[in-house]
């Protein structure tokens, strides 16, 4: 039998090394977010949103073209992915008992561990080869494939949380299972799904490696969605890369840009679940 | 379940349809048919990304045959590529990359499910999984600028002179390389392993925790001998997600690793990971062979990811399923 002292010193270690375990995870986070703020906050003005970037060695300009075409392909991929995704949550939810709904649960959960830089690869085969140039219809579709597995199993979560006393009630009252569905079930987990789209957004957002050669980049106003469309993920990157210290800049003030869509996404994600607690 | 008593709710309703002699309902059977497409299409997707990966390397398959993943010289200017290097870097990286973050995301993991008060789980659960919300390509912006210069400033020879006896810690120093690529990793895997983690902590049920603490067993006691003989396997999985995050992991390695294909004792050397080399030379590759061989780098990656994913959620799944003893 081990003393108490020796039991009790040895639970106050364990929670000492966790505790440290959490500052220590924490640590890069909290450098990331105030480097990103402190050298990317002076880049910032009207013309960093609303100008073109100038060539190497002209002061001004800024980055409006990715900005819009990040706009673009996220919008894009949201049109593709979401109602897809929203729509095979229902069926796993609602007709999900099958062997069928089993495969398609674990071909999503084994979808969101695929390396993004190989759907990257697989869209460039579909899209861009067969087409035969970059476009923002490619980059859309590689990161509506990335958003997809999130959408999919948060609304099939979801609707499973709402009571089946609701589903019992509208379909007693002979409302078709199409509209009860519609109007009832995902009106309910509405709030919800919404937190679980938004997460997959802001996850597509910031990807990189699927739009390298899909969208690929620009250095002007892409003319349509079947252009090479530049967007900030890549800008940010090809800046980094750049040995010019202007350039360097610019990837700067772009990441506190990204990051601060990002958190908003994020928070307001948080908030909006909390609200949805507190309510129920 | 939902899901099952909505399908006997189906079954159900079209029982009574048939014994009354109504009609079947084709919006919802359309309905129904409508969501299995949907479903289909996400079934459909994976599989059509392993057919086209197959399709686009089967060149380099051809050509190299198993000699693509013991080559060792990577040469496009004169056709010929292995691999080696890049799976070398690959797997260095991310086992450089889970010996760090192990034992920091379990920390994490039961701070959060077992130690922390009540009104901090929520904040802190949300801001460790912040970290994963960070854009890779933000991360190697920081790495370039901020991590790189600070191994090579202070890490680095700091190393080299305690532990320069090893081979590990030899060599020139740059601040780009193994280490750099390690350590990012570890921060971005961190969130992946200690968020399954508490999930899985958090599925053992509250009475053995309680049974234990009742005994007059310590919270380490407890999560000793009550908690953690259940969820090891679980715990496999959170470890082999974020093993898969790691192996796939692009930009930030990419801007950090400092891309030599070589392989090097040294964790101060410069590497290249399957990734990174996908990264860099795909949109400038023009040779079909180059392309293909890259395209299989990609197949190789698609093929470990895809069998890791599938062994972890396994592993992660049983431990939602498991009796578990006292459940009640």
């Amino acid at each position: 039998m081990r003393s108490y002292t020796r039991r009790k010193l040895l639970d106050s270690l364990v929670r000492v090394l966790c505790c440290g375990a959490v500052v220590l995870a924490l640590l890069p986070l909290v450098s990331v977010l105030g480097y990103v703020f402190v050298r990317g906050v002076s880049g910032l003005s009207i013309a960093f949103f609303t100008e073109l970037p100038k060539p190497v060695g002209e002061v001004g300009g800024g980055i409006a073209n990715a900005l819009l075409g990040s706009l673009e392909i996220l919008g894009l991929a949201c049109v593709l992915g979401i109602p897809l995704g929203v729509l095979a949550g229902v069926h796993l939810a609602e007709f999900g008992s099958s062997r069928f709904a089993t495969w398609v649960r674990l071909a999503a959960d084994v979808m969101a561990g695929i390396p993004s830089i190989t759907v990257g690869l697989f869209v460039y085969g579909l899209v861009v080869l067969t087409t035969r140039h970059f476009s923002a219809w490619a980059g859309a579709i590689a990161l509506a494939l990335l958003m997809l597995p999130g959408v999919v199993r948060s609304t099939e979560e979801l609707l499973k949380l709402v009571p089946e006393s609701l589903r019992e009630a509208a379909l007693g009252l002979g409302v078709s299972r199409f509209r009860t569905t519609l109007l009832v079930l995902l009106r309910t987990a509405a709030p919800g799904i919404a937190v679980g789209v938004m997460l997959s957004v802001a996850r597509a957002a910031g990807e990189t490696a699927p739009l390298l050669f899909t969208s690929f980049n620009n250095r002007f106003w892409a003319g349509s969605l079947e252009e090479p469309t530049a967007s900030l993920p890549i800008t940010i990157y090809t800046d980094a890369i750049s040995p010019y210290a202007e350039w360097h800049e610019r990837a700067w003030s772009g990441a506190l840009v990204l990051v601060s869509l990002i958190l908003v996404l994020n928070l307001a994600s948080r908030l909006l679940l909390r609200t949805r607690v507190k309510a129920s | 379940m939902a899901s099952e008593s909505g399908a006997s709710i189906d079954r159900a309703r079209a029982k009574a349809q048939t014994r009354l002699g109504a009609s079947v309902n084709w919006g919802d059977v359309t309905f129904r048919q409508l969501t299995a497409l949907c479903a289909l299409g996400v079934l459909l997707a994976l599989v059509a990304m392993g057919v086209e990966m197959v399709r686009a390397s089967s060149d380099s398959i051809r050509h190299f045959g198993f000699g693509f993943v013991s080559g060792r010289v990577w040469d496009p200017v004169a056709n010929v590529f292995g691999a080696l290097p890049f799976i070398w870097g690959t797997l260095a990286s991310s086992c450089l990359a889970l010996t760090i973050a192990i034992p920091i995301s379990f920390g994490v993991a039961v701070y959060l499910s077992e130690l922390a008060p009540a009104w901090l789980r929520g904040p802190l659960g949300f801001v460790i999984e912040l970290l994963a919300a960070v854009p890779s390509v933000v991360y190697g912006l920081w790495g370039i600028f901020v991590l790189a210069p600070w191994l090579r400033a202070s890490v680095e020879p700091l190393l080299a002179r305690f532990l320069g006896f090893i081979p590990l810690f030899q060599g020139p120093r740059y601040g780009f390389g193994m280490l750099a690529a390690g350590l990012m990793l570890a921060i971005m895997i961190v969130p992946t392993i200690s968020s399954v983690s508490r999930e899985v902590l958090r599925a053992v049920p509250t009475e053995l925790r309680e049974g234990a603490l009742a005994l007059g067993a310590t919270p380490f006691e407890t999560l000793r001998i009550a908690v953690l003989p259940h969820v090891r396997s679980g715990l496999l999985g959170a470890i082999i997600l974020g093993l898969g995050r790691a192996l796939g992991e692009t930009m930030a390695i990419t801007m950090v690793i400092g891309n030599r294909a070589e392989i090097s004792a040294s964790l101060f050397a410069p590497s290249y990971t399957m990734a990174s080399v996908i990264a860099n030379e795909f949109s400038e590759a023009s040779a079909e062979l180059h392309l293909s061989a890259l395209a299989e780098v990609g197949l190789l990656l698609f093929m470990v990811t895809l069998l890791l994913n599938l062994v972890a959620r396994l592993l992660v799944w049983q431990v939602g399923r498991a009796p578990l003893g006292g459940r009640l």
